[in-house]
């Protein structure tokens, strides 16, 4: 099992922290990993991306130019990203602030209200947790528990209490995933 | 087995030094290798082991603060990227002049000039036949993942002192940039002062009545001795090419074509591999480890069973070279690159295979 995921969004809306919980995740699960972000000067104007690669196998490419699956939270990273998932692939995104809609018709597309309802909750600031519980309902790559350690890594102690609420975010995101077109 | 961790390369760079018993690390700030400052200034070294970690104010003050320490026989580092490592020239020259051990960290960004902060290999000839002035070579390591970032740190501290010269680390904006898993070897106990002098007897460190004064120079003004020191240095450094050649072979048993690249290329073109196999096409890659020494033995011994060679490199053709003095002209050897910052996808480097050396 090889996983190539794409996360793309403003700088800010905890992108690479996503990835990074996510591949955290991966680590204590015992799989390989590989967390590859922009650092150059798109991210001096904004936006932010990274590569995530799990596996069970040594990785080779830590960067790529086609994706399992992307997760888009802006509308610049849709013009960028919705092209390169590979035919069968996945597209989840949050509608809050897009305006051209994917159309695809060979992919599997979701969307996930995430920034709408962390607003709501005022949960603005795990927004990126609820994205992630999204993906992990339709990609189990990792379990409960190993996410549950991966946040006690990624996370520094002080704030290891807002661990059940992260948890409690991803389980959320799990509920918000709306199918918007499936190839099957 | 060691501590498991998700890091940066970078990191592991800054957690190797600490772990390796490093006294000292000089530098100063530059993309996109910042985070070994910043992770050391964090880890505070000072504390855990009492390493000294400085910002100097500039990259030449930096690594003459390397040959100031190296010359006590304290174990240093610096680490810097492209434009960065242009201004230690000198001072690297001088301290293969002096024989002084330390290691150098390059994290590659494109150039020339101060060019993009975004990952090249564009310094392979500046790291491999001497950016600065003399007949001088470093041992240089190419990582090309975060478990070889750690390892080369330790590696290239024990080669540095088994040959009294300067090491360098060349890595790259991916490299640096990345988290993968690695694995940390446990803490090696910085060195006391008498294990130094025992160690280093050419040290500059205090003279005791039993010798004279120990002087760490690179001027000999009699062109005799001089050569003398040439001599010494050359004799260093064929035993460097008889014994540290480190080189990397992945599917090249049965290969018809071959990829030679090194670091993030190597990675790439290890994709590039799996992708040219599914099509049918039997492609290995040869990845040297070691840049200098080249495995010149070893990559003419796979490229001689071989139909055609590309040299994978983002650069516009600087390790081809080395490849074509390897393995001579019988074969068909080709270059493919990206500049200035550019990686190359796997599905382009399969294109070029296919056109540059299969089609051409």
């Amino acid at each position: 099992m090889t996983e190539e995921i794409i996360i793309a969004g403003f700088g800010g809306q905890g992108v690479l922290s996503m990835g990074k919980i996510l591949a955290y995740s991966g680590v204590m699960q015992n799989k390989e990993v590989s967390w590859m972000p922009s650092y150059g000067p798109e991210m001096r104007g904004g936006t932010a991306n990274v590569t995530v690669i799990i596996s069970d196998e040594r990785i080779s490419s830590p960067i790529l130019n086609s994706y399992d699956t992307a997760i888009i939270l802006n509308q610049q990273s849709m013009d960028k990203f919705e092209k390169t998932v590979k035919p069968g692939g996945l597209l989840i995104y949050d509608p809050n602030g897009i305006t051209r809609f994917p159309d695809r018709r060979d992919i599997n597309i979701y969307s996930i209200e995430a920034a709408d309802e962390a607003g709501k909750r005022g949960l603005s600031k795990i927004f990126n947790m609820i994205v992630l519980g999204g993906f992990l309902k339709l990609k189990p790559l990792v379990a409960p528990e190993y996410i549950h350690k991966g946040l006690e890594k990624s996370l520094p102690a002080r704030h290891h209490a807002l661990i059940p609420e992260n948890e409690k975010a991803i389980e959320l995101g799990k509920e918000l995933l709306q199918a918007i077109h499936l190839v099957n | 087995m060691g501590e498991l961790r998700l890091m940066k390369g970078n990191e592991a760079v800054a957690e190797a030094a600490i772990r390796a018993g490093c006294d000292g690390y000089f530098g100063y700030p530059i993309t996109p290798q910042s985070e070994v400052m910043e992770y050391l200034m964090a880890e505070k070294p000072f504390e855990r082991t009492g390493m000294v970690v400085l910002q100097a104010e500039s990259e030449v003050a930096a690594i003459n603060m390397l040959y100031g320490g190296a010359g006590t026989g304290k174990m240093v580092m610096t680490s810097s990227s492209s434009p960065g490592v242009s201004l230690m020239q000198e001072g690297i020259s001088y301290m293969a002049g002096a024989e002084l051990p330390a290691v150098i960290v390059n994290v590659v960004r494109g150039g020339p000039g101060l060019g993009t902060i975004q990952p090249s290999q564009a310094d392979y000839f500046q790291a491999v036949k001497g950016g600065g002035h003399g007949d001088y070579k470093m041992l240089v390591l190419a990582p090309a993942s975060v478990q070889e970032m750690c390892d080369h740190v330790k590696l290239g501290f024990e080669k540095a002192y088994e040959y009294r010269t300067p090491v360098m680390i060349l890595s790259d904006g991916a490299i640096g940039q990345m988290m993968e898993k690695v694995v940390l070897f446990d803490q090696i106990p910085r060195r006391t002062d008498d294990e130094i002098i025992k160690q280093c007897p050419w040290a500059s460190n205090g003279r005791p009545k039993t010798r004279n004064h120990n002087i760490i120079t690179s001027l000999d003004l009699d062109p005799a001795g001089q050569e003398r020191v040439n001599l010494k240095l050359q004799a260093k450094y064929k035993v460097m090419e008889q014994k540290e050649v480190l080189y990397e072979e992945i599917q090249c048993e049965d290969a018809e074509y071959l990829f030679v690249a090194f670091g993030l290329s190597a990675r790439i073109c290890q994709k590039a591999t799996d992708l040219a196999r599914a099509k049918g096409i039997k492609v290995g890659l040869f990845r040297p480890i070691t840049l200098f020494p080249f495995p010149s033995i070893e990559v003419s011994n796979v490229g001689n069973r071989v139909k055609g060679i590309l040299v994978v490199e983002m650069n516009a053709g600087q390790m081809i070279e080395d490849v074509k003095l390897s393995v001579g002209c019988k074969i068909k050897i080709e270059h493919f690159g990206r500049f200035g910052g550019i990686i190359p996808s796997p599905d382009e480097v399969v294109r070029a295979l296919e056109q540059k050396i299969i089609g051409g």
